[in-house]
């Protein structure tokens, strides 16, 4: 056996202070030039053993066992910083999980990446030019001689990766370690990149141990996969054999809850705890009609304790009649009917009736309707210079049908943010009307926005940043209730209430932000949003800071709680994928424009635009990523 | 940038008008006639009203704002009505007493508080960075005259190195100012790179957590060589703004040094002229150390973009 590049023997980590170690027996290896992927939750210890790799552990840990690389002497987690400075970038390289803070705001670009050529000695200094302007032109940076004097600010999320990725294997390292490095980015962007990754490792024949929670964005890229869970290692094998096979329970956990395209009987995501019946990405057919089918079963089983246990029985009351595996996708359009579909009675539906859309919601008297919204951001400045103004919105149109599940769909900068915040009158906009039931938003007086704000309500991205990390739950969760001027004995019984409809304990009440994971944090924005009981919920991507096994249990829980309170729901998303899952119909915007509009299935069968069929090819599946392979 | 400058330079106008109206204002709603002031109370209402029309104290108020406005604008502060003499030479010498003392200070206590801080931040584990915290939390505690009583004490009476107080301009003798000067300016300045050794430190260690730092680590430097190739620039800009107000705030703070080295400072004309009354003088001094102020926060503000380009480029 040849020797391997990397090889890590029972690496334990343990924080200062502390007996129990969060990091235990890890051993794997790399042989040069293969590509491995690191599977795993937040958590499970996959950034951790990347660290130790590049001898980068913060120093309140303390890591035990060997790590060592060919090429350098001895124990990577026993060796001086000195000698660690001068292996990093030459042997290892790493790309890391956050574009925007990873690189420095003072630095011109250029100045950055000439910075690892110097460290190194590895071109002369006349030469640092050329090769700058040869390593931007490698990773596809758009004019690569004017963007050496960019500053960080100035690129996009995308473009500050590519620097990353140009810095890291400017040296030519013999391994790249990516950590989340497209976590952060738009689906399409992160498509490219990972191109780009594969692109680039090849060209400078490194071997690549590349670390993400989404098992989809690794079948593409790396050849075999090790999966970690809580700090262990579950199970290593090849791509094929851990996607078609997996031996360890959790490996089936992740992929079933990253497989967007499969259902369990009840029309629902699989989560980690109802993996076991999950057959498998690829042999799931095109799931239409589902977002329907969810809407019809789950008007029936309304109570927050009858739904958790409806995720792991089949025999729950009104459940067998969408009871259909997902290979019976076909039987179930016929058997949707509209007028069964939700408690409002006037959600579309999607599958039946194809034409059915933005355009039939308004015939039907819309709850909310948008015409000809503009937006214009202008730069301030006192007096003297004024600057073009920028166009966020250009003239929308949407109408949304009580009971309907509208996604909204865009890259990064298309508006869908600034839509939703002038729907939700947190800003106005520069010409056009809102109407929201019978509240003209637009313009709207201070005690018609609190109406507002109790019939619509908006869970937003971040979990981390959205949730005030000096309040206690039961006051982030009551804050809604007391703005709508509800008693305060009347308080807390709702938002116990409300906290065990998230499924969440109420004995949590009183604990703060900190103590809970993402996932639970969204659970809590989540109650926070619902506990007016207000007819619309805004969600602006909600699970796109999730680990994938919590986003599906987030989901299935927005399509339950969108059910049993009968909610209008507008969904906005990068991502197709979950769009497709949850909305019944979706609008695709671009440059604060709507490029189309219909029901979600339609388009996603039958994109009219290119820049939906972009938008759809870009979306990380792991049937499409299997397929690919072959 | 250069529009970003413009709006500065007429934020700071504007904020020159507001504050010499103010200023003018507070001064004339005083109870007490400078006059009347002038002349005791034993005076006849004639003799007052002579005097009133001699200083010019009975036109009315937009006139008298006008003409200090416009005497100012001139370089000229009037008479004061207690001395009879003109206030611009002793403003003119007391802000060049203040101004050298409060910048030796204020650039003592950052070329103490810069790598101190630093240092406190890179060795925060061991009993050297725990040290140096501790000693900048006592040196925030002590008031700065203890400071200066305590200095006198060991360098000027017992040690005999430095005269105990007194001035000395610089074309007097160069060697008798710098001499005068050490005392003062040490004592204003421990406990201003107290305050700001405090504040490196945080800056640097925020720094320190930053994801460019891994970046910068993870390209091939060692942890003290990322932080001064991309962590010192970065701390800088809450550090700056911070050196800004204390310098700001010196400017009358540095009052109670002045007066135990008996130093004639700005400060010290301040306290002189509000005790005689001298209300045009009072009037002059405030105006001046208004003009001060803004002018360190012009520097600041136009400083932190030079710094940051985020900074620049929204302005």
């Amino acid at each position: 056996m040849a020797e391997q590049l990397l090889e890590i023997r029972d690496l334990s980590i343990t924080p200062a202070g502390s007996q129990t170690p969060v990091l235990s027996e890890v051993s794997l290896s790399l042989a040069p030039g293969e590509r491995v992927g690191l599977i795993g939750e937040s958590g499970s210890g996959k950034s951790l053993t990347a660290s130790s790799v590049m001898g980068l552990l913060p120093e309140e840990l303390h890591a035990g066992g060997t790590v060592s690389l060919a090429g350098f002497e001895g124990n990577v987690l026993e060796a001086k910083e000195s000698r660690l400075a001068r292996m990093r970038s030459d042997l290892v390289s790493m790309v890391f999980q956050e574009p925007m803070s990873a690189l420095n705001p003072l630095m011109r670009i250029g100045d950055q990446i000439a910075e690892v050529l110097r460290i190194h000695g590895g071109a002369s200094r006349a030469e640092i030019p050329r090769r700058v302007r040869d390593l931007l032109t490698s990773v596809h940076m758009p004019d690569p001689d004017g963007a050496r004097f960019a500053y960080p600010h100035q690129l996009s999320g995308g473009q500050r990766q590519r620097v990353m990725l140009a810095i890291a294997l400017a040296n030519s390292p013999r391994l790249l370690i990516c950590d989340e490095p497209t976590t952060a980015l738009d689906v399409t962007v992160q498509k490219h990149m990972l191109e780009l990754i594969a692109e680039r490792v090849d060209a400078v024949e490194a071997g690549l141990l590349f670390i993400t929670h989404d098992l989809a964005v690794v079948a593409g890229i790396c050849d075999r996969v090790i999966v970690m869970n809580a700090g262990r290692i579950v199970e290593t094998g090849s791509v094929e054999e851990i996607f078609t096979n997996p031996r360890h329970e959790y490996t089936r956990g992740l992929l079933a809850s990253s497989d967007l395209e499969a259902t369990d009987e009840n029309g629902k995501l699989f989560t980690l705890r109802t993996a076991l019946r999950y057959s498998g990405p690829g042999d799931a057919p095109a799931p239409r009609g589902r977002a329907a089918l969810a809407a019809a079963d789950g008007a029936v089983c309304s109570d927050g304790a009858g739904r958790s246990d409806c995720a792991g029985r089949s025999d729950c009351a009104g459940r067998s009649d969408g009871a259909v595996r997902s290979d019976g996708a076909a039987d179930v359009v016929d058997r949707v009917h509209p007028g069964t579909t939700s408690a409002s009675g006037t959600a579309p539906s999607s599958g039946t009736a194809p034409s059915s859309g933005t355009a039939s919601a308004s015939e039907q008297g819309a709850l909310i309707e948008v015409t000809g919204v503009t937006k214009l951001f202008r730069p301030r400045g006192l007096l003297l210079r004024r600057r073009a103004a920028v166009q966020a919105l250009g003239g929308i149109d949407v109408s949304v049908a009580a009971g309907s599940r509208l996604g909204i769909v865009g890259e990064s900068g298309s508006g869908k943010s600034t839509l939703l915040n002038i729907l939700s009158g947190l800003d106005r906009p520069t010409s056009g009307h809102v109407r929201v039931g019978d509240i003209r938003v637009e313009s709207a007086s201070t005690s018609a926005l609190r109406r507002l704000r109790e019939n619509l309500q908006i869970v937003f991205q971040d979990p981390f940043a959205s949730l005030d990390p000096r309040m206690r739950v039961e006051d982030i969760v009551a804050e809604p209730l007391v703005a709508a001027g509800v008693p305060g004995d009347e308080r807390t019984g709702r938002v116990e209430e409300m906290l065990r409809a998230v499924d969440l304990d109420p004995s949590s009440m009183r604990r703060y932000p900190h103590q809970f994971s993402g996932g639970q944090r969204q659970r809590i924005s989540i109650a926070r949003a619902l506990v007016t009981r207000p007819r619309i919920l805004v969600a602006d991507e909600p699970v796109s800071a999730l680990d994938v096994s919590v986003r599906a249990q987030v989901l299935n829980l927005l399509t339950d709680l969108v059910d049993d309170y009968a909610l209008t729901l507008l969904f906005v998303s990068h991502d197709l994928g979950v769009v497709r899952h949850l909305c019944s119909e979706v609008i695709v915007m671009k440059d604060g424009g709507i490029v189309e509009a219909g029901a979600t299935e339609d388009i996603y069968a039958d994109p009219r635009e290119d820049y939906t069929r972009k938008l759809i090819a870009a979306t990380p599946s792991l049937a499409g990523a299997l397929a690919a392979r072959t | 940038m250069l529009t970003y400058v413009a709006n500065r330079a007429l934020q700071f106008a504007l904020a020159l008008i507001v504050a010499s109206v103010v200023v003018f204002a507070l001064m004339s709603v005083l109870p007490g006639n400078a006059a009347q002031v002038a002349l005791g109370t034993n005076a006849t209402p004639e003799a007052v009203a002579a005097l009133e029309a001699q200083y010019g104290l009975d036109q009315p108020p937009a006139t008298r704002y006008l003409g200090w406005v416009t005497g100012m604008l001139g370089g000229d502060f009037g008479t004061s009505y207690v001395t009879g003499a003109a206030i611009t030479p002793v403003i003119v010498g007391s802000v060049q007493v203040t101004g050298i003392l409060v910048v030796a200070a204020i650039a003592l206590a950052i070329v103490i508080a810069v790598p101190l801080g630093t240092f406190a931040a890179l060795e925060q584990r061991n009993w050297i960075g725990v040290t140096i915290s501790a000693l900048s939390q006592i040196g925030i505690a002590v008031p700065n005259f203890l400071a200066a009583v305590i200095l006198v004490i060991v360098f000027s009476l017992t040690l005999g190195w430095f005269p105990s107080q007194g001035w000395m301009a610089p074309i007097e003798g160069f060697g008798g100012f710098l001499a005068r000067l050490v005392l003062p300016v040490v004592s204003l300045a421990l406990v201003q790179a107290a305050i700001l050794t405090r504040y490196v430190r945080s800056a640097v260690l925020d720094v320190m957590r930053e994801d460019y730092i891994r970046t910068a680590r993870a390209k091939g430097l060692t942890r003290t060589r990322a932080l001064f190739a991309h962590g010192l620039r970065n701390a800088a800009i809450p550090v700056i703004t911070v050196a800004g107000v204390q310098l700001a705030t010196l400017l009358v703070g540095a009052v109670i040094i002045e007066q135990i080295f008996v130093i004639p400072g700005i400060g010290s004309e301040l306290v002189r002229a509000v005790a005689n009354r001298d209300l045009l003088a009072v009037q002059g001094i405030v105006m001046v150390l208004v003009l001060l102020v803004l002018i360190i926060n012009l520097i600041v503000d136009i400083l932190v973009p030079v710094v940051d380009p985020r900074i620049r480029n929204a302005a």
